[in-house]
């Protein structure tokens, strides 16, 4: 970047800006979409997703075994703030994998446990952390960087790397006057790291407001009938239904790569109360991009991962520890709902990791390599040696529709 | 090879220039200062954790007010009483929220404030919920303060073993699975503050310890019970019996409370634990790339001298290796407002003035756009340390508003643009932010200016 277009571009004006000029946005060479959400804190898979025709479930949660979960198939219930999204069970449009887990073991640490799964395998030592999607964008030469985007406050370090990638936060407003802005860049000039810094903090304060047609047409889709009644009624709100929104309207356009994350899942203690709010959130992320999305929700999946599952057995303070095993939750047009898309290794104790955790049956990076490969038909090989190195791939679980 | 330098002093270990209070000239000065006495705590006091209104007395008065009929007169009187006890712990915050930036303001000793805030963070305790809210920096007074400069051992009990610990990482509320209790409530252990002490606290993610020394160690920190009702203490009843082996070290399970003592004083001495601190300060001051060489050092330091945190920072200031002139780490948001405040050198009168709203206003919301939340990390892994994670746009977005709209709301009237960049970054003013100040079109925008300027927000 010169200065010369740093203070255009802290001059200029949105609807003048080359990121949001239409002609300016390269179209990527694939159709389908792909939402990658990071649940951080380990998710409670068997909460979200109860395995109450195991005898043990009841034996080893005697609280977190509340009443009003829905039926999936006899085996599984589902958690009762998870029932929004018991109609795309039923349409097909999510499921779940019910055990399995990224290479991380032995600490249980959530901060290791969370770059490992962002950064997509154990990094080389003074290796630049990236993430996986990064590299898989950097497999296909000649993408624009409005392809893929990451959302929220805390940037999605699941697209941290080489490839260009754009960045957007509900909320940003730089405020500065033109003059302001040209003092600015002159003291901005001789320091690439705030320079860069500042000139996408400006960039993003005007996609934001590009965006507000995109939001309104949402908005209405958000109070649809079909949505209400899902929803029970009310119009969800909160930072997580921005960045959803956000996203929608991005991958109505160009951009096919989203991530972002939602947390609040470390659910030590009274889990029956704690674990409401973050699945409340989940349940109206995923019906928020599906309604934003309308048509294209059919060509989009949604990959929901955490860094580890948790206990199976209830700990003193009615919560759960940290894990091992755990569930990842999918949904989307483009993937195949309504089942349960892995193995469960039962909660016999003999079955479980440690005899405490969920036994990981699949490492979760080759579900999200498959689900790669059936959305942009990625080749195997560059998965196994570009995106996940090291990584075997193992037989194609077939989320993909 | 490179030495001290009042502009790196100024930034690296302190809360940068100040128009009132003069940089330190020397190397001895910085020195002789953090061993001397703790001025800031006696000038601007802050109520120490036991002595701040008690925080067992909220819950009762909570209770009391449910248990009352609705709408009688017996509730009116006891809801009246509750707002008054909340109302004066508003006060009392507010006020150590006065205290807390006129420390920042006006310190010669600067350094301490910095590692009052490393060591913060070392221990961080994140806690929305109930009266702890209020306590936070009355726990940091009596906790974290007068150990900055004493042993590592005596922070690591005194924290650990504070309520708020107790409360924040679940041990409150865990339980031998075989205790008495354990066993008639049918409720067990949770995990929590064991695995934080290893793995955050102590040794460091990267230390020799399994998940078995884990939950071992949580069995041996069972009967530190804590409830808001009656606060804590230590329960025998609560205690896992039989003895329990951390780190290859078999510890009787007879004497609880002396075991607890002695495990916390084995994890403060392990030599893990030296590297672990040693390459944490080094990284929170110096570079999120750490010499190898200097943190051996520190480390070195730190295990001749048991843990004597004076001794540990005094050496980092000596160690030429410290004072490398790339200033490559950001001014995290509370550090850079205050840093704001200070070069302002906005006055006690205003400060005091300031109502609970105006500080969210001022200073603590937009922090928060900036990524930090006031003592509230969104983990007890604390904060990050990685410039970065503090310059993405909407975190960069948030620093440049509040350099540019917030100065004139703090200070009644703004300095000249043009000796603020002398007063401010002293010998880090480049011609380029001489040339905008001179520019602007008002006191406002070039003070903004200069505090949105790199040269103000590394360190």
């Amino acid at each position: 970047m010169d200065r010369r277009r740093f203070l255009t571009a802290l001059g200029c004006s949105a609807a003048a800006h080359p990121l949001i000029t239409p002609v300016a946005m390269a179209q990527g060479p694939w159709d389908n979409r792909l939402v990658v959400i990071i649940l951080r804190g380990g998710m409670d898979g068997i909460d979200a997703f109860r395995p109450v025709g195991d005898p043990n479930f009841a034996r080893y949660r005697p609280k977190l075994n509340s009443k009003g979960a829905l039926d999936l198939d006899g085996y599984w219930s589902l958690h009762p703030s998870l029932a929004p999204l018991f109609p795309l069970w039923q349409a097909g449009e999510m499921g779940f994998v019910p055990a399995v887990s990224t290479p991380y073991r032995g600490k249980r640490s959530h901060f290791e446990g969370q770059d490992l799964l962002e950064a997509g395998g154990p990094l080389p030592i003074g290796a630049d952390p990236d993430g996986w999607l990064n590299r898989m964008i950097q497999t296909v030469p000649g993408l624009s960087a409005d392809i893929a985007y990451s959302v929220g406050d805390t940037p999605a370090r699941t697209l941290d790397g080489k490839a260009p990638v754009s960045q957007w936060s509900p909320g940003v407003h730089v405020g500065l006057n033109p003059h302001s802005s040209r003092l600015l860049g002159m003291i901005y000039e001789n320091d690439p790291m705030f320079h860069a810094a500042a000139q996408d903090a400006i960039e993003m304060a005007s996609v934001a407001r590009a965006d507000v047609g995109t939001s309104e047409e949402i908005d209405e889709a958000m109070q649809s009938e079909d949505m209400m009644g899902m929803m029970g009624g009310s119009v969800p709100k909160g930072n997580h239904v921005e960045v959803a929104k956000f996203a929608a309207a991005r991958l109505l356009g160009p951009t096919r790569i989203a991530s972002f994350s939602l947390s609040g899942w470390d659910t030590h203690g009274n889990q029956d109360f704690a674990i409401k709010r973050p699945l409340k959130s989940l349940a109206e992320t995923i019906l928020t991009l599906r309604a934003g999305l309308g048509p294209i929700w059919e060509k989009t999946g949604v990959l929901c991962m955490t860094e580890f599952g948790r206990t199976a057995r209830q700990n003193g303070t009615q919560g759960t520890d940290h894990g091992t095993g755990g569930a990842m939750l999918y949904a989307g047009g483009a993937l195949r709902g309504g089942r349960v898309g892995g193995p469960f290794p039962g909660l016999a104790e003999a079955n479980l990791y440690d005899r405490r955790d969920i036994m990981p049956m699949a490492d979760i990076r080759a579900h999200a390599a498959w689900v790669m490969h059936g959305l942009f038909g990625l080749g195997t090989s560059d998965l196994e040696r570009n995106v996940f190195p090291g990584l075997d791939l193992g037989d194609n679980p077939e989320l993909v529709l | 090879m490179a030495m001290f330098d009042p502009n790196l002093a100024v930034t690296r270990f302190g809360y940068g220039f100040s128009p009132r209070v003069s940089a330190p000239a020397s190397l001895s000065e910085i020195k002789v200062l953090l061993a001397g006495p703790d001025t800031m705590a006696q000038q601007y006091p802050i109520a120490r954790y036991d002595d701040a209104t008690p925080a067992s007395e909220h819950f009762p008065l909570q209770q009391a007010v449910r248990r009352a009929e609705e709408g009688s007169q017996q509730r009116a009187n006891r809801k009246r009483r509750l707002d008054a006890w909340v109302e004066n712990a508003h006060e009392e915050r507010r006020t150590y929220m006065v205290q807390h930036y006129l420390r920042l303001i006006r310190t010669q000793d600067a350094l301490r404030e910095r590692l009052v805030a490393f060591w913060t963070d070392h221990f961080s305790i994140s806690i929305r919920h109930g009266h702890f809210r209020y306590l936070q920096m009355p726990l940091v007074e009596q906790a974290i303060r007068p150990h900055v400069t004493g042993r590592f051992v005596d922070m690591l009990k005194a924290v650990t073993l504070n309520p708020e610990m107790l409360d924040y990482l679940g041990q409150g509320r865990s339980y031998g699975p075989n205790s008495e209790i354990g066993r008639s409530d049918n409720v067990g252990l949770n995990e929590n503050l064991a695995r934080e002490l290893l793995e955050l606290h102590t040794l460091g993610v990267g230390g020799a310890y399994s998940q078995t020394d884990v939950r071992q160690l949580a069995e041996l920190l069972t009967g530190l019970l804590y409830r808001r009702a009656w606060g804590f203490k230590y329960e025998w009843r609560a205690a896992e019996p039989g003895s329990e082996t951390v780190l290859g070290k078999t510890y009787s399970g007879r004497d609880g409370w002396a075991d607890i003592q002695q495990v916390l004083d084995d994890l403060a001495a392990h030599p893990t634990t030296a590297l672990h601190i040693a390459r944490k300060l080094v990284v929170h001051f110096v570079s999120s790339d750490p010499d190898q060489g200097l943190v051996e050092n520190l480390a070195a330091v730190f295990r001749d001298t048991g843990g004597n945190l004076l001794a540990v920072t005094t050496a980092m200031l000596d160690d030429p290796r410290s004072w490398v002139p790339e200033r490559t780490k950001i001014r995290p948001p509370q550090e850079f407002v205050a840093a704001g405040l200070r070069a302002l050198n906005v006055s006690e009168r205003d400060l005091r003035a300031m109502t609970m709203r105006d500080y969210n206003r001022t200073l603590l919301s937009p922090a928060r756009r900036m990524g930090q939340q006031f003592m509230q990390p969104s983990g007890p892994d604390g904060f990050s340390e990685d410039a970065a994670h503090w310059l993405t746009p909407q975190f960069m977005a948030a620093r440049i508003r509040w350099a540019m709209s917030m100065p004139e709301r703090l200070k009644s009237r703004l300095p000249d643009p043009r000796s603020f960049v002398n007063t401010t970054l002293g010998g880090l003013a480049s011609e380029d932010i001489y040339f905008v100040a001179s520019a602007a079109q008002n006191r406002a925008e070039g003070v903004g200016l200069v505090l949105a300027s790199p040269a103000f927000q590394r360190r």
